[in-house]
C-alpha cells in the first residue's frame, strides 16, 4: 500500500504522481521500474520510475492512459492509496562516465529519461535530451528535462513545436552537426525505439533501449516478458529492461506486445464507459 | 482374523464431469471410518521401510498406529515433530516414489495409503482445532529462557514451503520472524503454482494464519535483493540471521524455433495468470489469458499435469501432454496422472517438439514433433530418448505451455556479493544446515536444489531453523567474537 502525496496532470492523458514509498526510494537507481496493482481484481503492470527522493521517501512515476489499469491509476488523486507498489525492479541502466550522451524520450517515455538525465548530469556527462510527441500539448516534463540537460530539443510530428518530424530526424541532424555521442539511450513507444536503433546502427553509436513488454509478476517468474536479444532468450524484468538496441529483435517484440490487444481494448472501453 | 484388504481403501474423488465445471478439489479425502480401515492395513513393522523412503523421516508407523488407536490429533502431532505441513504434503507428495514405494506389503498387496492418511489427520486437526497452535509448543520461548539478549530477529525470504516451515519453527522457538514475499499474497508456489483443485488455497491460508498467530510478521510486495538487500536486512535492520527460501521460479524454455509466438506460455505464466490473477474470470478480473481450444503441454511432471487439467477446466476441447519419454519415466504423481486422464487429457508419449509454426500475425498454430525411442540409460538412470529419423509430424494447436522445470530466481544471488552460487544460480549451502558462504545467511528448498518437491523444501526449512537457532545461540554466548565461520 502506497499513498499518493502529489498528483500533477501533464497532458489530458498523462499524470505525474509522487508516491510515498521509502524503501523503494532508498534503493531506486536510474532505469528501474515498479510493479503496480490498483485493486483486488487488478492486473500487475510495470511502470518506470521517473525520479526518487531518498530523504523524503518519495518515488515519482508518470502514467499515461493506454489501458484499463492506467486509466484507473490516473483517476487516483492525492491522498489515495495504490494497493500494490513493488520495486525497484530490473537492473539499473549502465550509463557512460564521461563524454556526450543523447537521451531520446518519446511520448510518456520522456518521464523515464528524467532520472537518467539527472544521473548523467551528476557524472559530468554532456547530456543532449531529445523529447518528442505527436503534438505540442503532449510534450511532458520539458522544464525538468531542461534543468538536467546541457541541450534540450523538442520534436513534434505535426510541427506545432520545435523540430517538425520524428525524434530520429533531430538525432540525425545533431550527429550531422558534429555531436559525437558516446551513447544514445531511447525510451518510448517500441516503434520509436526501433527507429532510433536503425538510425544509430549505421552510425556505430552504442544505443540502449528500455523494453516494456507484457509482464505478470515482474520478478523473473513468468517469462511473459521474454525477448530475443542477440539470438539469446532474455527476460526484460530481471535481465533488463535495458538492452543493446542493435541486438533486440524488435519485430518479435512488437508482435508479442499485441497478444492481448483485443482484451485490452474491450477492458478500457468498459472502464471508461463505467466512469471508473 | 479379519480378511486381508489387498487394495488401498479407495480415496473418494469428485465426479470427472463435475470437475470440468470448476476448480473444486478433486481428491476428497478419507472419512474417519475409511481412515481407520486403511490404518489397520499397516503391519506396524519393527523396522519401518516406509520411513526410510520419506525424505524427512516422518514417523509413519507411529502416526498410523495412533490413527488405528483412534487418536488422530496425536497422530498429527507426531508428524509435525518432523514435517510442519502435513495437510499440504499429504496432498502433493509423490508418495508412490517415496514412502509407499518402500511399504513392505507392496507387491503382494497395494501399499498402505500413507499420503491419504497424512492428509486425513491434518484435515481432521484443521476441522477440529481450527488454526490453534497446538503443536510443537514443546520448544516455545526457548530463546527467552537463554542467557544474553532476550530476542533476536530473523528474516525469512520467500513464503513457499521451505520458508513457511523455517518461519514457523523459528517463531515457536521464540524468534521475532519477518517473512518477506515478493508477490502481493504469501504462499509462493503453493498459491501461484499448484491449482485449487489439487491444493485448496484455504489450506495454505490456514498455514499462513497459523504463522501470524505465532507472531510471524508477513511483509508482502517486498523483493529481497531489490526492495531491501540481504546486507541491509543484516546491517541496517537488525536481523541476526536470514533464511533464503526464494524457490526456483525462473521458467525454462526448449530453445526451439517459434517459442516466442503468441499463445506460447511457460507453465509458470499460465498457472500464475489463472491461480493468482484469476485470469479465467476475465473481464471480472483484469488479467487476461488465452483460453485455448487445442492446448499442448510439453513435459510430464506435476506442473504439466496441473497445466493440462487447468486448460481443460478453462475450456480446452483437446488438451495434450507431449513427453519425450514414456508413462513409466514421467515424474508426475500417479494420482494426478490418473485424474488428468479421467478428465480427458490426452497423452503423446515418446514425442518431442521440434519447432512451433505460426500464423501470419504471429499466433502459434502448429507444433512439429518427432517420435522418440528409448536408448540406453542416461545419467539420471532413465533410458535416454532418441529421435526416430523421418518420424516428424504436425499437431494443430492454438496454445502451447512449456512445463520443463525451473531455474532459481537470480535476484538474491545477483544482488548479494558474497553469496556463492553455482553456474545455474543455485545457492551453495551445507545440506545438513543450509549454511551458505555468507555468515548468518542460510538457504534451503528449490533455490539450493533446483526444482524439487514440497517435502524436500519443508525438510530443508526445518533443518535451517535448527541451524539458525544454534548459530544465533553461539553468537549470543560469544557476542564480541564476531560472526563464527559457517562454511559450506
Amino acid at each position: 500500500m502506497a499513498i499518493i502525496v502529489e498528483k500533477r496532470d501533464l497532458t489530458p492523458i498523462t499524470s505525474l504522481f509522487e508516491v510515498n514509498a521509502p524503501l523503494i526510494a532508498r534503493n531506486a537507481q536510474p532505469g528501474q521500474f515498479v510493479m503496480i496493482r490498483v485493486n483486488q481484481q487488478g492486473e500487475r503492470i510495470p511502470v518506470t520510475i521517473t525520479d526518487s527522493n531518498r530523504s523524503k521517501g518519495l518515488v515519482t512515476i508518470v502514467v499515461q492512459v493506454v489501458g484499463k489499469t492506467t486509466h484507473l491509476l490516473r483517476s487516483l488523486e492525492r491522498g489515495d492509496r495504490i494497493l500494490d507498489f513493488v520495486g525497484p525492479l530490473g537492473r539499473p541502466v549502465e550509463l557512460p562516465k564521461h563524454g556526450q550522451a543523447a537521451l531520446v524520450g518519446g511520448g510518456f517515455g520522456t518521464g523515464a529519461i528524467l532520472s537518467l538525465a539527472k544521473e548523467l548530469a551528476a557524472r559530468g556527462v554532456e547530456v543532449c535530451s531529445i523529447i518528442g510527441a505527436r503534438t505540442r500539448d503532449l510534450i511532458i516534463l520539458e522544464k525538468e528535462v531542461r534543468a538536467s540537460s546541457d541541450h534540450t530539443y523538442l520534436c513534434t510530428d505535426d510541427g506545432s513545436q520545435g523540430f517538425h518530424g520524428f525524434v530520429t530526424g533531430q538525432l540525425e541532424a545533431l550527429v550531422r552537426a558534429g555531436m559525437a555521442f558516446d551513447q544514445v539511450v531511447a525510451i518510448g513507444p517500441i516503434a520509436m525505439m526501433r527507429a532510433v536503433a536503425e538510425t544509430t546502427r549505421p552510425l556505430g553509436i552504442k544505443t540502449q533501449v528500455s523494453m516494456d513488454p507484457i509482464m505478470v509478476d515482474g520478478t523473473g517468474m513468468c517469462g511473459a516478458c521474454r525477448l530475443t536479444v542477440d539470438g539469446q532468450l532474455k527476460f526484460a524484468c530481471v535481465d533488463g529492461p535495458f538492452f543493446d538496441a542493435h541486438q533486440v529483435n524488435f519485430a518479435e517484440a512488437i508482435v508479442r506486445s499485441k497478444t492481448y490487444a483485443e482484451e485490452e481494448r474491450a477492458a478500457l472501453t468498459t472502464a471508461v464507459a463505467a466512469g471508473g | 482374523m479379519p480378511m486381508v484388504q489387498l487394495k488401498k481403501t479407495p480415496l473418494p474423488a469428485l465426479d470427472p464431469i463435475q470437475r470440468r465445471l470448476g476448480f473444486q478439489e478433486v481428491s476428497l479425502g478419507y472419512s474417519p471410518t475409511q481412515a481407520l480401515a486403511e490404518a489397520q492395513r499397516c503391519l506396524l513393522c519393527q523396522e519401518p521401510n516406509c520411513e526410510a523412503g520419506c525424505p524427512v523421516g516422518v514417523p509413519i508407523r507411529d502416526f498410523i498406529k495412533l490413527i488405528a488407536e483412534g487418536k488422530p490429533l496425536e497422530a498429527v502431532r507426531a508428524i509435525k515433530q518432523v514435517n510442519s505441513l502435513p495437510a499440504i504434503c499429504g496432498r502433493v507428495c509423490p508418495q508412490e516414489h517415496q514412502c509407499e514405494l518402500k511399504c513392505v506389503i507392496k507387491g503382494k498387496q497395494e501399499p498402505v495409503a500413507i499420503g491419504a492418511l497424512e492428509r486425513f489427520v491434518a484435515d481432521y486437526e484443521l476441522a477440529h482445532q481450527g488454526a490453534q497452535t497446538s503443536v510443537n509448543g514443546y520448544h516455545r520461548n526457548l530463546v527467552n529462557s537463554l542467557p544474553g539478549k532476550p530476542t533476536a530477529k530473523v528474516a525469512v525470504v520467500g513464503s513457499g514451503p521451505a520458508s513457511l516451515t523455517a518461519a514457523g519453527d523459528l517463531a515457536r522457538t521464540g524468534y521475532h520472524v519477518t517473512l518477506f514475499e515478493a508477490l502481493h499474497v504469501p504462499g509462493g508456489v503453493l498459491m501461484y503454482g499448484i491449482p485449487e483443485f489439487r491444493l485448496p488455497k484455504s489450506i495454505v491460508a490456514a498455514e499462513i494464519n497459523k504463522l501470524r498467530e505465532q507472531g510471524v510478521e508477513i511483509q508482502c510486495n517486498t523483493v529481497i535483493g531489490r526492495t531491501i538487500t540481504i546486507d541491509q536486512l543484516m546491517h541496517e535492520m537488525g536481523f541476526g540471521a536470514v533464511f533464503i527460501g526464494s524457490g526456483a521460479g525462473s521458467p525454462k524454455f526448449m530453445g526451439i524455433p517459434g517459442e516466442n509466438l503468441k499463445g506460447v506460455y511457460s507453465a509458470n505464466e499460465f498457472l500464475t495468470r489463472i491461480n493468482l490473477m484469476k485470469a479465467n474470470r476475465f473481464p471480472e478480473f483484469d488479467t487476461p489469458v488465452k483460453k485455448g481450444q487445442r492446448v499442448v503441454v510439453v513435459g510430464a511432471g506435476d506442473t504439466a499435469m496441473d497445466v493440462v487439467r487447468t486448460a481443460i477446466r478453462v475450456g480446452a476441447r483437446e488438451a495434450y501432454i507431449v513427453y519425450r519419454r514414456t508413462e513409466k519415466e514421467m515424474t508426475a504423481r500417479i494420482e494426478d496422472y490418473h485424474h488428468a486422464a479421467e478428465e480427458g487429457a490426452l497423452f503423446q508419449w515418446l514425442t518431442n517438439p521440434v519447432r512451433l509454426v505460426g500464423s501470419d500475425d504471429g499466433w502459434v498454430r502448429g507444433m512439429e514433433c518427432i517420435r522418440m525411442e528409448l536408448g540406453s540409460p542416461d545419467e539420471s538412470g532413465r533410458r535416454r530418448p532418441l529421435p526416430v529419423a523421418g518420424s516428424e509430424f504436425l499437431m494443430e494447436v492454438d496454445t502451447v505451455v512449456m512445463a520443463l522445470g525451473t531455474n532459481p530466481n537470480p535476484t538474491v544471488s545477483q544482488s548479494t556479493q558474497d553469496l556463492v552460487s553455482d553456474r545455474y544460480g543455485h545457492i551453495k549451502a551445507d545440506p545438513a544446515t543450509g549454511a551458505t558462504s555468507k555468515p548468518g545467511v542460510f538457504a534451503g528448498g528449490d533455490v539450493v536444489t533446483g526444482s524439487a518437491t514440497v517435502i524436500l523444501a519443508a525438510g530443508a526449512g526445518k533443518r535451517s531453523a535448527q541451524a539458525i537457532h544454534q548459530y544465533l545461540n553461539e553468537r549470543r554466548k560469544a557476542p564480541t567474537a564476531g560472526a563464527p565461520a559457517v562454511g559450506c
